[in-house]
């Protein structure tokens, strides 16, 4: 009898759905002002003058600041990044990129911040604007003079390729293929409220994935010691990656707040939130493949250029994950790769679900595709002649990645039976026979990725009160995936109490200093098994304490709905009892010590109508393998907003830029967000490999969805039209783009 | 310029400015913090509330205009969160939701669906859906919790317009316990009341 595994609905939603969830925009702070901020509207340009005099005078307005009024240090936002590649936290000399923050403007009520901040008076000297990566690789306008280079950081970015590394291939293809631009856009935008207390202490409300690592962030920023700070993270309404951490804005809302003596909020609006947020992706590959007309592939080249955007972020780090993870399920003799990350005045490139994975896995899943094409082979069966085999786990790959477990072809064969591939490969060559307008495509990607890279512990403590209540203590932190239900049921697993009695908290950096948040989907098989574990050395302290009380041996002792009961008799004592006595109070560390690795295979089923262009994903079969379950429910909501995003990726989404560095997808009606008109209802089929790296055997699931999908409707659309000779088109595959590549072909 | 407008059948007035959005008067007069604003496009839908019994994008609206007539938010739907309303207990149940923050606009806007239309397809509902934006769900669940606030078996109506047998594979509507964790037939006692039965 265990919850494990069952579909337990949440405990959060009650709240969620009658008074709503508490986002941090939603917090009284009384006698707080409101932060504007006047953002640049030019891409690269000296700043000649700023006037706030007229701002300063009209209604409302308490202050109206500039950089030459704040003291903070310009900071280096990814310590591997070139050293002079700070950013200031207002503009001081030069603006880098569209919505690059010039001055604050502090209101008693919001609406007459905006009327200030359109009173503010900016004369900018436009400087020559880089938009594109390989425009920012001629070094020929450089962003920041001092670093001699628009090269932010890279790996093996210097090494020279191996001339002879494709000898012996009958075969080789080699394209260049964008990975492009996307923006996050969780539903909630970035906020921030900041107080300052009697005590020179700051209390931080913020919108993100991860308090104390905001917590250190804004310390560092300010230059106070962490100690001084205390973030609270109330309900988070997504963050997609994009709110790893603390944004500069959140250090300047503090630093404003205790310059004016005043508390002070921080919500952006929507056309903010798109140029001031990190943008993910920005990728673009040049790919080599090479192999046997038997199916074989033997070599496998990646050449990645990272758009870093102005001030180089996180996105300093993903093509890292993309080389690591450049082979993906296949056994490849020879793979070599590099990468080379630079600087654009565009906003900076950050996390956005996947982070770099998704990218290794469109490069490797479209060379496999294009390989297939060449010797004439199905997509399907040239993947299955290259996957590695079950028997060679574990293994560590050519990309250098410690793989843990992994049934590949299963997963493979269970999406092309469940979609009837066979079946459809027969519809599809009756659509060409006819030459119907409307074509069929499929499309297939086996895909794995690395979930809890590098950060592999987490906290966790459980306590049981007097009263019967469970408190669990959580260093990550959810903004939708349902840690509260999913901890509290690993509580409940060992206490039996029930889950209603059990309250999760998170995100609050006084009542749990230590912590590392939720992404890269970590948080079930760090922060969820830590919580397990603590639960269970609480019941063996209950039974030590309780052997005592009973006068029985540990031996005799059992849990039984939340009291420690000596088998088989009547005497029993509860937990609530016990903890009356004495705190009963465990806390706890777990490390997988290594990250895990969940995979899968997707089948997407297009129709695609060659006269218009028109793309309609009828159907998309997923198996994401990510272990065992612990709750379907959530799983499966995971799942499918990853592969919402991934389909959003192939056929909707960009973020576009003209050639004066000016964003033309600022706001939601300008990019693609999908609706619900847009998508399908998904099929996932489950499978549940263990991984040997904690005691549940558990994966991270976040992220697969994406990681998926995205190559398999891209692949889906060009096998639609792949009798009319297209090999590949860039994404997003939008109507005109599609239309483009049939005419093309022609 | 003072504006009388009963939110969740209680009578509220105030002076305010005449640009002032009808989601601002909610959110900052009222104080009803679950009407939520994500665009300023009127794109997202996260403002969504009902005007006359009718859905409408609070953002588009001037307090001013509303003046004299009656607007329902989420909060006004169920008093508690233990005696949720129809719609946002299928929200649940079917775990339509995820950080909740389009939330309280989807399930005014799946209010104001099934208003007009009581028995809606799949294919109904993403269009009627449309012009509310999430970024968790994928609206697979949504589109659940809509079908199944209607009286109707997601399990039977789900995928109908798309293509047939779909409900029968997918595991959302296929299975009570996940692989992985051997499970037995009844769930455990304690989570008894909060463990759905969703099988098929």
């Amino acid at each position: 009898m265990s919850i494990m595994g069952t579909r337990v609905v949440r405990t959060e939603d009650a709240a969620f759905l009658s008074r709503g969830a508490r986002y941090t925009d939603d917090l009284e702070l009384v006698g707080a002002l409101h932060l504007t901020l006047v953002r640049s509207p030019v891409a690269h340009a000296r700043i000649a003058s700023i006037d706030v005099e007229e701002a300063r005078s009209a209604p409302g307005v308490v202050a109206v600041l500039t950089a030459a009024d704040v003291d903070l240090t310009p900071a280096l936002l990814y310590e591997g990044a070139d050293k002079a590649m700070v950013r200031p936290f207002l503009a001081s000399e030069v603006v880098r990129f569209v919505g690059e923050p010039v001055a604050a403007v502090l209101t008693e009520e919001a609406y007459q911040g905006q009327d200030a901040a359109d009173l503010v008076e900016v004369d900018y000297d436009p400087l020559p604007v880089v938009v594109g990566i390989k425009a920012a690789a001629t070094d020929e306008v450089l962003l920041f003079p001092d670093a001699g280079t628009n090269t932010s950081n890279g790996f093996g970015h210097d090494k020279e390729f191996d001339p002879d590394f494709f000898d012996g291939c009958d075969v080789v293809v080699t394209r260049e293929i964008v990975n492009q631009r996307l923006a996050a856009a969780p539903l909630e935008t970035r906020a921030a409220s900041a107080e300052w207390g009697q005590d020179g202490r700051l209390t931080l409300w913020c919108s993100t994935q991860g308090a104390q690592a905001a917590r250190d962030e804004v310390a560092g920023w300010l230059g106070i010691d962490a100690e001084q700070v205390h973030v609270i993270t109330p309900d988070v309404g997504g963050g997609f990656g994009a709110k790893i951490g603390a944004d500069p804005e959140f250090a300047l809302v503090a630093w404003l707040a205790r310059h004016v003596g005043r508390p002070v909020r921080w919500n952006e609006t929507r056309s903010e939130n798109m140029t001031g947020m990190v943008h993910g992706r920005a990728q673009l590959h040049t790919l080599t493949i090479g192999g046997n007309r038997d199916g074989k592939v033997l070599a496998y080249r990646l050449d990645v250029l990272q758009d870093g955007g102005a001030y180089p972020r996180l996105g300093g780090l993903l093509p890292q994950l993309t080389l690591l993870m450049a082979p993906a399920v296949y056994d490849i003799e020879r793979v070599e790769s590099r990468a080379r990350v630079l600087v654009t005045n565009t906003t900076s490139v950050g996390a956005y679900r996947g982070a770099g994975r998704p990218e290794a896995t469109v490069a490797i899943e479209r060379a496999m595709d294009l390989f297939a094409a060449e010797i004439g082979m199905d997509p399907a069966e040239v993947r299955r002649r290259n996957l590695l085999a079950p028997e060679a786990f574990p293994l560590v790959t050519k990309g250098g990645a410690p793989y843990d477990s992994g049934e590949y072809e299963k997963a493979l064969d269970a999406v092309l039976e469940a979609s009837g591939y066979a079946a459809l490969r027969a519809e599809q060559a009756a659509r060409r026979e006819r030459g119907d307008i409307v074509q069929l495509g499929l499309g297939v990607s086996v895909f794995v990725e690395i979930t809890a890279g590098g950060v592999f512990s987490e906290d966790a403590a459980v306590e049981v009160h007097p009263d019967g209540s469970v408190t669990v203590l959580t260093g990550t932190s959810p903004h939708g995936q349902g840690h509260a239900t999913a901890w509290a049921m690993l509580a409940n697993e060992h206490l039996d109490i029930p889950i209603e009695k059990i309250t999760v908290k998170h995100g609050d950096t006084d009542l749990i200093p230590r912590g590392l948040g939720t992404m890269g989907s970590r948080s079930l098989q760090t922060g969820g098994v830590a919580v397990y574990q603590a639960a269970g050395e609480l019941v063996e302290l209950a039974k030590r304490r309780a052997a005592d009380v009973l006068e029985a041996s540990v031996d005799d002792l059992v849990i039984e709905r939340g009291a420690v009961v000596v088998k088989g008799t009547d005497s029993s004592v509860t937990l609530s009892d016990l903890a009356a006595r004495e705190a009963l109070r465990v806390d706890s560390n777990f490390s997988s010590g290594a990250p895990s690795f969940p995979f899968g295979a997707h089948v997407a089923v297009v129709e695609v109508d060659v006269e218009s262009g028109k793309v309609v994903v009828d159907r998309i079969i997923t198996v994401d393998d990510a272990g065992p379950i612990l709750n379907p429910l959530l799983a499966e909501g995971q799942r499918h907003g990853g592969i919402a995003q991934g389909i959003a990726q192939a056929l909707l989404e960009e973020v576009v830029y003209d050639e004066d560095g000016n964003p033309l997808t600022a706001t939601f009606a300008d990019y693609g967000i999908p609706s619900a008109a847009e998508l399908p209802s998904f099929t996932l089929l489950d499978m549940a490999t263990p991984t040997h790296l904690n005691p549940l055997g558990v994966k991270g699931v976040g992220e697969a969805g994406t990681i998926g999908a995205t190559p398999a409707v891209q692949s889906a659309v060009i096998d639609a039209l792949s009798h009319l000779g297209v090999r590949h088109i860039d994404m997003p595959l939008t109507p005109l783009r599609v239309w483009e590549a049939i005419e093309g072909a022609k | 310029m003072k504006v009388e407008i009963t939110v969740n059948g209680a009578d509220t007035s105030a002076d305010v400015e005449p640009r002032l959005l009808l989601a601002h008067y909610l959110r900052d007069v009222v104080g009803l913090k679950a009407t939520n604003i994500g665009c300023d496009t009127t794109s997202c839908g996260a403002c969504t509330v009902l005007l006359d019994g009718e859905s409408v994008k609070s953002c588009t609206l001037l307090a001013a205009q509303v003046d004299g007539q009656s607007v329902t938010t989420m909060e006004g739907l169920s008093s508690e969160g233990d005696d949720l309303h129809p719609v946002p207990a299928a929200f649940r149940t079917e775990h339509g939701l995820q950080c909740g923050f389009c939330t309280p606009g989807m399930v005014m806007a799946a209010v104001g669906l099934l208003a007009e239309n009581p028995k809606p397809t799949e294919r109904e509902i993403r269009e009627g859906l449309e012009g509310n934006l999430c970024r968790c769900t994928g609206y697979h669940n949504i589109v659940r919790a809509v079908i199944a606030a209607s009286g109707q078996d997601p399990d039977t109506v789900q995928g109908a317009a798309i293509h047939q047998g779909h409900a029968e594979v997918a595991p959302a509507g296929g299975v009570q316990a996940a692989p992985g964790f051997s499970v037995s037939s009844a769930a455990h006692a304690s989570a008894a009341t909060s463990t759905e039965g969703n099988a098929a």
